[in-house]
């Protein structure tokens, strides 16, 4: 059973076409990585998913219901949620109050239990409950910005580089997280630079090149792969 | 001694000289029909020739009075105070608040004519400050024309009393509705734009709406503006000493006193005082309803907000729409005060004197607005006396504002929401 799909996928900014007809396909419970160089238009694959900006043709199916000219607002609202490319965190309002606008759409009750939930997978968030958050470290503003994004209780959840200027051990911490997320039946959607760690942890993998779909198999057999060994793991 | 800082004191004290001397240096004197160039006195001269000489020995030991200074601190003794709870500070807050008002209630029949006047337009720009305050803020959108919602909230009145002789509270909430239709109007196509572009918009929307109004010379009267605005009556009582419209009464002879002018400017003060409270009221509450919380949030991170699901066009539409509303309100106000309005009240400068008053006082924060906009409004009339350096000490107090306090006279302290644990 597919969770989100991507059928041909086209994408332009103005004039320029990023994406060359992608197919991506994700299903429930797994967790898959997307990987690629710079500029190969990781991010703009997650930002058609969330329809900004919109794909030009193509479909994006997310459960079987075509969201490719839905608006962003009513995406974000439908189940799935995202982490940004930089965690983007609201660096002026306290932790606490990050995660209640994760929750905005919910009610108190379900609130108040997601918080909970969001502090037991990061304890440290919870010392820190009334800080302000642009004066957390990296690592911390990334596990707040996860746990932002599961305080809608997302069904699917949508990584962009979450290991983006971390140190290695905080990096592994957040890798052991997303695993965690694996076990509780979300699916997972990781976009990274860092492809040894992504494809480790992927049940499948993908490699876009310059808006293609290179190559597309399950994590292991990526990582030996020896295309991929020379591109993107260093040989 | 500070060598390195003799050619720059030089060169600010040469400045100083340059740009006081033409100005205080002459003077044009009338002598019969002709306006002839005289020096100043040799009094002038001393002054300016000193304070170019003040300036160059500051800025020569200006290390040395800097670090004297950055010692100053130290001697303020709220400095190093821990800041205060939060509950305490709001129940703080609203007792000071409260005797303010009760204050601002009493005050009127105590003072001079001239001062309760002052205070209505006092009123009048903390009303407009405060709509701002949502849009600039909050949703921290620059907005340069906000003074054409407050053209319109007023014009509305003006016409409509002159066209259907509606009344002051008739006109009130169909002015303040009418101003909030055309922020939501033109909030549709600019929404998307950020920052500067939003800015450069808005500034061009407020002048299309002033040059209408001063072509539209049929509707309008144009640059001629329109008079004989009626003044607000309190349950069909006039407050002139003749009563005007048919079935009207008048206030003196109903209460059976004597009729006295001031009334009505005490009359009018009092309604800008309730006017203001209920703005500053309902803003107050927005801000900690969801609402307020997705004009921050979208002001704090624009990415972050919309990945949560909020819709960006819908958040700042009705920060935009809601700022307009009591721009609206303000101007049937202020329309109502003045009894004749022209497009030469609504000229950009007033923008951004608004925008001021929100800069000042520190963004998003009302407590500091309403400060800012009585020191903004009622500095230049103390300085009448210095008369035509008033503008000139305005600027210069608004230049050292910024550069020792940026953040404005009170910053916004955020009301943390939190959530009672139910065990």
């Amino acid at each position: 059973m597919s969770m989100l799909v991507l059928e041909d996928v086209h994408t332009h900014y103005g004039k320029i076409e990023a994406l060359h007809g992608v197919s991506v396909e994700v299903n429930k419970g797994e967790i898959v990585s997307l990987i690629g160089a710079n500029g190969a238009g990781k991010t703009t694959l997650l930002m058609t998913v969330c329809g900004s900006p919109q794909a030009s043709s193509g479909r994006v199916i997310l459960e079987g219901r075509d969201i490719t000219r839905d608006p962003t607002s009513s995406i974000m609202r439908s189940g799935i949620a995202i982490v940004p490319e930089g965690r983007r965190v609201f660096s002026g309002l306290t932790v606490e109050e990050n995660l209640h606008m994760g929750g905005f759409f919910n009610t108190k009750a379900e609130i108040r239990k997601s918080q909970e939930h969001v502090y037991e997978l990061f304890p440290r968030l919870k010392e820190r409950e009334h800080q302000r958050a642009g004066t957390m470290s990296g690592g911390e503003q990334q596990m707040l910005a996860i746990g932002r994004a599961l305080m809608s209780k997302p069904s699917m959840i949508i990584l962009d580089e979450p290991s983006l200027g971390l140190a290695p051990l905080v990096i592994k911490q957040i890798f052991e997280i997303i695993g965690q997320l694996r076990e509780e039946g979300i699916t997972v959607f990781l976009v990274e630079q860092n492809a040894h760690q992504a494809l480790n942890l992927a049940d499948r993998g993908y490699v876009l090149e310059t808006g293609r779909i290179r190559l597309q198999d399950t994590g292991k057999n990526l990582l030996a792969n020896p295309d991929v060994q020379n591109a993107y793991l260093g040989g | 001694m500070p060598a390195h800082n003799l050619k720059h004191a030089l060169f600010c004290a040469v400045v100083t000289l340059i740009i006081a001397f033409p100005i205080l240096g002459f003077n044009l004197v009338a002598s019969g029909t002709d306006i002839v160039l005289e020096g100043a006195k040799t009094q002038t001269m001393i002054s300016v020739v000193l304070a170019a000489i003040v300036v160059f020995l500051f800025q020569l030991f200006r290390d040395h009075i800097m670090a004297l200074l950055g010692k100053a601190p130290a001697l303020n003794p709220l400095a190093n105070r821990e800041p205060m709870e939060q509950s305490k500070r709001l129940k703080l807050e609203s007792t000071f608040l409260t005797l303010i008002i009760i204050g601002a209630l009493i005050w009127p029949f105590f003072v001079s004519r001239g001062s309760v006047d002052l205070a209505t337009l006092v009123l009048i720009y903390i009303m407009l400050a405060l709509g701002l305050n949502v849009v600039v803020g909050l949703a921290g959108l620059l907005d340069l024309g906000y003074v054409a919602f407050y053209a319109v909230g007023a014009y509305t009145f003006a016409l409509l009393s002159q066209y259907l002789g509606l009344s002051f509270w008739m006109a009130l909430p169909i002015g303040a509705l009418l101003a909030a239709l055309f922020g939501l109007v033109l909030g549709f196509p600019v929404l998307r734009l950020r920052g500067d572009y939003l800015a450069i918009v808005t500034l061009g929307f407020g002048e299309i709406i002033r040059i209408l109004l001063n072509n539209m010379t049929n509707l309008t009267g144009g640059p001629n503006g329109i008079g004989g605005i009626p003044d607000p009556t309190l349950f069909g009582m006039e407050f002139g000493r003749r009563v005007k419209e048919e079935g009207n009464t008048s206030f003196h002879e109903t209460f059976g006193i004597a009729y006295s002018s001031e009334h009505k400017i005490i009359f009018l003060y009092l309604i800008a005082l309730v006017l203001a409270v209920i703005t500053a009221l309902v803003i107050r509450r927005l801000m900690r309803m969801p609402v307020g919380r997705a004009w921050e949030a979208l002001r704090e991170d624009e990415i972050a907000a919309r990945s949560l699901g909020l819709s960006r066009t819908g958040v700042k539409l009705s920060a935009f729409t809601i700022g307009a509303f009591f721009a609206g309100f303000a101007g049937t106000v202020f329309a109502s005060k003045q009894g004749f309005i022209s497009p030469e009240s609504f000229v950009f400068l007033e923008s951004a004197i608004i925008l001021a008053i929100v800069v000042l006082g520190g963004m998003g924060s009302q407590i500091g607005v309403i400060l800012a906009a009585i020191a903004v409004t009622v500095l230049p009339e103390l300085a009448r006396e210095f008369s035509e350096y008033r503008m000139l000490i305005f600027g210069a107090a608004m230049v050292l504002m910024m550069v020792w306090r940026p953040q404005g006279l009170m910053p916004m302290r955020r009301i943390h929401i939190e959530l009672k644990s139910q065990e």
